[in-house]
């Protein structure tokens, strides 16, 4: 049951990532990068790495788009 | 340097990369293998010796404090390095957009969005303030909760607009706590040998294990952690938002 588990959070992990990869778009990517952390949250939580999970889930939930958003709205302002 | 003489000097790197982690990475125990002798010894101890049930807070404010202590300072040097970087420029001035176009009012947020800011801020504090108290007992801990505690000022700038969060956030407030929530660390770690002991011993009572007040000096350090973490956050967010809302050139 675990391997299951396991097997399709690296499975997403691996699909996600190869997602951001292939995203162009800085602001879509912003967001496919968050289910990529998502994914990985899940990986380490499958494992039994709880507190890994959680910094996981805060760092790739809340400050890594909030500062590509903040410096996208910069950058293209500053183009504007 | 010529880009065929480029490519050649990268096979090289890349063979002697692939080299050293391919004999580095075969010498890993393999996947799911069965855990290694000294996570089963914590796991057997740290129970027992800091009455705690969360073992990894253990490791990371206790047995190995020191490490934790020198990535607070990490976090602490990174926040203070984004403030130098990004602060007004001789071309850039500080004015809001309001100063711009007078006759041009920034329509407010909608009720429903505000309403949402409300509910979701306090509890977002509610969460951040849970997850760094219990961090001996259960996974979280200061680093998470006090992330999760700055997010609430950013739900509030998303419900209301810059000019009010910026009265939530007061730039020398927000570094005083920094600095605060960074020796805090220290000072909790001086307790040690002010009791005779060494450096970040956890010389408090250790309470009852499974306790919310329990584990010694693990609680207290990951409450300044907490601190730390939250007003660097803030700190972060609020030099971007800057940079977006308020900093611009100068017309010339």
């Amino acid at each position: 049951m675990s391997e299951a588990v396991i097997a399709v959070a690296l499975v997403w992990v691996a699909a996600s990532g190869t997602a951001v990869v292939l995203t162009r778009d800085p602001l879509r990517q912003a967001f496919v990068a968050g289910f990529f952390g998502l994914g990985l949250a899940f990986l380490y939580l499958s494992l039994q790495a709880g507190d890994v999970a959680l910094s996981q889930i805060v760092v790739g939930a809340i400050a890594l788009p909030l500062i590509v958003l903040l410096s996208l709205a910069k950058v293209g302002k500053g183009r504007g | 340097m010529s880009r065929r003489a480029r490519l050649v000097f990268f096979a090289a790197a890349a063979a002697a990369l692939a080299a050293t982690l391919g004999a580095g990475l075969a010498g890993l125990p393999s996947f799911g293998s069965q855990i290694t002798s000294y996570a089963r010894m914590l796991n057997e101890l740290a129970p027992r010796q800091r009455h705690v049930t969360d073992v990894v807070s253990a490791i990371s404010f206790d047995y190995r404090g020191i490490d934790t202590l020198f990535e607070e300072f990490i976090l602490l040097g990174a926040v203070t390095g984004i403030s130098v970087l990004l602060r007004p420029l001789s071309d850039e001035t500080r004015q809001l957009a309001q100063d711009k176009a007078p006759d041009r009012t920034i329509p407010p947020p909608s009720p429903a969005v505000w309403l949402l800011a409300v509910l979701l801020s306090s509890l977002l504090v509610l969460t951040g303030i849970e997850t760094a108290t219990h961090g001996q007992l259960t996974p979280g801990g200061g680093f998470q909760g006090g992330v999760i505690l700055a997010s609430a000022l950013y739900v509030v700038y998303l419900g209301t607009n810059y000019v009010t969060v910026e009265r939530f956030q007061p730039a020398p407030l927000l570094e005083a706590t920094d600095g605060v929530g960074a020796f805090g660390y220290v000072f909790i770690g001086l307790l040690g040998l002010l009791a005779g002991a060494d450096f970040l011993s956890n010389v408090v009572g250790l309470g009852v294990t499974g306790n919310l007040i329990s584990g010694g000096t693990i609680p207290l350090l990951n409450l300044v952690v907490g601190v730390e973490v939250a007003a660097s956050f803030a700190i972060l967010a609020s030099e971007f938002l800057d940079q977006t809302a308020v900093i611009r050139p100068r017309r010339r």
